[in-house]
C-alpha cells in the first residue's frame, strides 16, 4: 500500500481548507494583516461547519 | 487604459490594463498579478492554486509500467457533458490544456500522447483499447481508473476542481482589485475582535 493511502482521510480536507481560506481572503483584501486575519476566520468557519455536519451525521448514524 | 484603486491602508494599486491582467490571471494563477506588480498576491495565488491543482493531479496518478499514468483525474471528453468536472478544472488555465490536446487527438482516432497524461479513458470501441501490447496508461478505461485509483480518483478530481473554481476569484481580483468588505461588516468584525480581547 503506498504511504499516502495510509493517511487518515480527514487530513485530505486540510489543503483545500487552507487554500480556500487564503484565496477567499486574498480576493477581499490587499494588505497582509487583514488578509491573514480574514483567512483564519474563514478557516474556522469552514472547520466549524464541517464539525456541525459531522455531529449531525454521527447522531443520524446512532439513531438508525 | 491604466486603472488605479486604493488598498485599505491607502496604498495605490495599479491595475494597468484590466482586461490583459484578467486574461493573464486565467492563463496561469498569479500571472495577472505579477503583470500588475502585485508580487505578494501573485505568489500567494500561484502557490495556493497550483499547489492544490498539482496535488490533486498527483493523487490521480499511478506510476510504474503497469500504472494508469499521470494526472488521470483531469481529462476532457468534449462538449457532451460526460465529464462536468473539467469545466471547473478548466478555470486553472494553461495547466488544463493538455487535457484538451489529448481529447482532440483521441477523438481523431489516435493514441493519447505522453503515456496517457491527462488523457480521457479509452472507449471500448477505440482502436487501441484492446491492444494488450500497449501499456495500461494508454488503454485504461474509466473502470480501470476507478479500480486503480480508488478514492483518490474522487479526491484528485475535487482538488483540481476547487483549484480551477478558486482561480475565478483570482481573475476577478486581477481585473477589478479586491472586494473590500463593507464598512459595517468590517466594523462588526473589529467589535468582535475587541470584545474577544477584553
Amino acid at each position: 500500500m503506498p504511504p499516502i493511502a495510509q493517511i487518515n482521510d480527514l487530513w485530505f480536507a486540510l489543503p483545500p481548507i487552507v487554500v480556500v481560506s487564503l484565496v477567499y481572503a486574498a480576493s477581499r483584501h490587499e494588505d497582509a494583516g487583514p488578509l491573514l486575519r480574514h483567512a483564519v476566520r474563514a478557516a474556522l468557519w469552514i472547520v466549524g461547519f464541517m464539525a456541525a455536519i459531522f455531529v449531525v451525521l454521527e447522531l443520524l448514524l446512532r439513531a438508525v | 487604459m491604466t486603472t488605479t484603486i486604493e488598498s485599505e491602508s491607502g496604498q495605490p494599486i495599479e491595475l494597468k490594463s484590466r482586461e490583459l491582467a484578467g486574461v493573464l490571471a486565467w492563463l496561469l494563477p498569479g500571472l495577472g498579478h505579477a503583470y500588475q506588480g502585485r508580487w505578494a498576491k501573485a505568489g500567494l495565488y500561484f502557490v495556493c492554486l497550483m499547489g492544490l491543482y498539482v496535488h490533486g493531479a498527483y493523487l490521480g496518478s499511478q506510476s510504474g509500467p503497469d500504472g494508469v499514468g499521470a494526472a488521470r483525474v483531469v481529462y476532457f471528453e468534449g462538449l457532451n457533458f460526460n465529464r462536468l468536472a473539467f469545466f471547473c478544472q478548466f478555470g486553472i488555465g494553461v495547466p488544463a490544456w493538455p487535457a484538451v490536446i489529448q481529447h482532440l487527438r483521441v477523438s481523431g482516432g489516435s493514441k493519447p500522447l505522453w503515456n496517457g497524461f491527462m488523457a480521457p479513458p479509452a472507449k471500448a470501441d477505440a482502436p487501441y483499447a484492446r491492444d494488450p501490447d500497449l501499456p495500461l496508461a494508454i488503454r485504461a478505461s474509466g473502470g480501470d481508473l476507478h479500480a486503480r485509483l480508488h478514492r483518490f480518483f474522487e479526491l484528485g478530481t475535487v482538488y483540481t476542481m476547487i483549484a480551477g473554481l478558486l482561480n475565478i476569484l483570482a481573475i476577478y481580483d486581477a481585473c477589478c482589485g479586491p472586494v473590500f468588505p463593507a464598512k459595517n461588516e468590517e466594523s462588526e468584525s473589529e467589535v468582535e475582535g475587541k470584545s474577544a480581547a477584553a
